[in-house]
């Protein structure tokens, strides 16, 4: 077996394995180190002699690491000499247990005492299974920074005591939107990198889908779980269409509908369905914006009527300056640019999203749109100084040159 | 993102093995299925009646024959399926070592190509998009 074949074990094991050390050991920090060292010696030893079951040895190996390592540390004493009289246990792990164990780990993972940065680091690396380098490249990050963040977070667990359990129940659903807010995070730097040279990172989106899917399987009824993932499905499938042959951004109105997942729009418009039991939460009511984008055939054939109505529903339970700026857009569509144009104005008075590209982006639209041509430039101008995205910006450079 | 399809083929030997023992093996394979969903890859799995319930449509001469079948012409049976998406086709082969399997059959492993790698810009793609566009088709 090669590299890539332990890291295939490793990407199916990982999230197992350091879920079932932290239950065995009770030290998160420790199971995930011992994690480590085990898939580091499968990565020596499996070339030259591929065990029979992979994912046995993988467990017992780090199940033999956390020993040496409690054994180390001659202030444990008891706890080692508990461990020592256990059983060798990798062929009795309790699936529903473990399915709760994973569950914790994510949470975990997630948990508030960390950074942002922290929180997405850890997710990935502990249960998405990537390694530091797949962290750093996916984030655009040297590898030491992901290394950093990483060895923080799990001091930071270990000081603050959390502990390796499923929240309360008073807390679970403010910590579940937590760990819905990080695989969040990381579908977006998918799906519109906030630097670099590409506008999307399909693979980074894919880790978050694969963790949101894990997630679903292991939450079925939370409706907002399923949002998410439908969200990001939606999205996805549009990942086709969104980028010329050349990597340069293609807007929605432009998009090939052709060229869009269907297969992904089906699996969201399922996912949408499954979180639409009690009402909408924000992921769902995002999800069903892009539901309503995805089913339509063309920009002029879109229900902009609907999409206005929920995005005035999402701006209620989650306000934020960048939902007011999307219902502009929205009514742009369904209405016409001017009082959408009112609406960016008053959003511009608030001052509540100064230095965003988006807005000058939206503005120069709308004032294109209404005849507005040297305003509508300066807009875009102003838009691509602000824009991060190389990418992005040519495309604003270039429709603020066609308005001269 | 690829997927993978992991494709069932079972000899007329192991589809009877495994019909003597089709519950064990359905719920064999509904433990595999929610250990996949678990793990975020799975995307479909069906599996396939008796292939001497099928028939086969031959596309050799001017007009298509149809036959029951498949009879003795294949050694092998496509007995159902597992989509998966996964990362590598490491992943797909570790995924596929898991399947229940009955002894003497064997799953392929292929690859379904994403929508993304579908050559973009040939002349006559757009231009047939621009003409359905223009026409209201899409």
């Amino acid at each position: 077996m090669g590299t890539a074949d332990v890291e295939a074990v490793w990407r199916i094991e990982s999230a197992r394995i350091v879920a079932a050390l932290t239950r065995f050991t009770g030290d998160f920090g420790l199971a995930e180190d011992a994690a480590q060292e085990a898939v580091a010696e499968a990565l020596v030893s499996w070339p030259l002699a591929s065990p029979a079951n992979p994912g046995g040895w993988l467990m017992a190996t780090a199940r033999r690491r956390a020993i040496d390592a409690i054994r180390r540390r001659t202030a444990l004493q008891d706890r080692y000499a508990l461990l020592a009289a256990e059983p060798v246990v990798d062929e009795e792990i309790d699936p529903d247990r473990i399915d709760d164990d994973v569950l914790a780990l994510m949470f975990v993972s997630c948990h508030p005492v960390l950074s942002p940065e922290a929180r997405v680091a850890l997710t990935l690396r502990v249960v998405g299974g990537l390694s530091s380098e797949e962290i750093a490249h996916a984030f655009l990050v040297p590898v030491p920074t992901v290394q950093a963040r990483i060895t923080r977070a799990k001091k930071t667990i270990a000081a603050a005591g959390v502990p390796f359990e499923l929240p309360p129940a008073g807390e679970r659903g403010e910590r579940l939107g937590g760990v819905l807010s990080v695989l969040y995070v990381i579908f977006t730097e998918g799906s519109t990198a906030t630097s670099g040279d590409r506008l999307l990172r399909p693979d980074v989106a894919y880790e978050a889908i694969r963790l949101a899917r894990t997630l679903a399987a292991l939450q079925p009824d939370e409706p907002e779980v399923h949002g998410l993932l439908a969200l990001c499905e939606l999205t996805a499938a549009r990942f086709p269409a969104r980028t010329g042959p050349d990597g340069s951004p293609i807007l929605l109105e432009h998009q090939d509908r052709r060229r869009w997942d269907f297969s992904a729009i089906r699996r969201g418009l399922a996912a949408l369905a499954r979180a639409s039991t009690r009402g909408l939460g924000p992921y769902g009511l995002q999800a069903a914006i892009a539901a309503a984008h995805a089913s339509a055939p063309s920009v002029e054939a879109t229900d902009w009527d609907r999409i206005v109505v929920l995005y005035e529903a999402l701006g209620r339970i989650a306000p934020s300056p960048v939902v007011e700026l999307n219902r502009a857009v929205a009514v742009a569509m369904a209405s016409g640019p001017a009082q959408a144009l009112a609406m960016v104005d008053e959003l511009i008075a608030s001052d509540r999203l100064a230095n965003s590209y988006l807005v000058p982006t939206v503005r120069g639209e709308l004032l294109a749109r209404l005849g507005r041509r040297p305003e509508a430039r300066a807009e875009l101008e102003l838009a691509a100084r602000l824009c991060a995205n190389q990418r992005e910006r040519s495309v604003l450079l270039r429709k603020a040159a066609a308005l001269s | 993102m690829p997927q993978y399809m992991l494709i069932m083929r079972g000899t007329d030997e192991t589809n009877a093995a495994m019909m003597a023992d089709i519950d064990e093996m359905m719920a064999a394979t509904r433990l595999f299925i929610e250990e996949t969903a678990r793990a975020g890859v799975y995307v479909a799995a069906e599996g396939l009646d008796d292939p001497g319930q099928g028939v086969v449509v031959h596309f050799s001469g001017e007009a298509p024959v149809v036959t029951d079948g498949p009879y003795g012409e294949t050694k092998e049976l496509f007995g159902g399926y597992f989509l998966l998406d996964v990362a590598s086709k490491q992943e797909a082969v570790e995924w596929a070592k898991r399947v229940p399997a009955v002894p003497g059959s064997k799953i392929e492993i292929r690859r379904v190509p994403g929508e993304d790698e579908v050559p973009q810009d040939s002349g006559k793609f757009v231009k047939e998009g621009r003409l359905r566009e223009s026409n209201g088709q899409i």
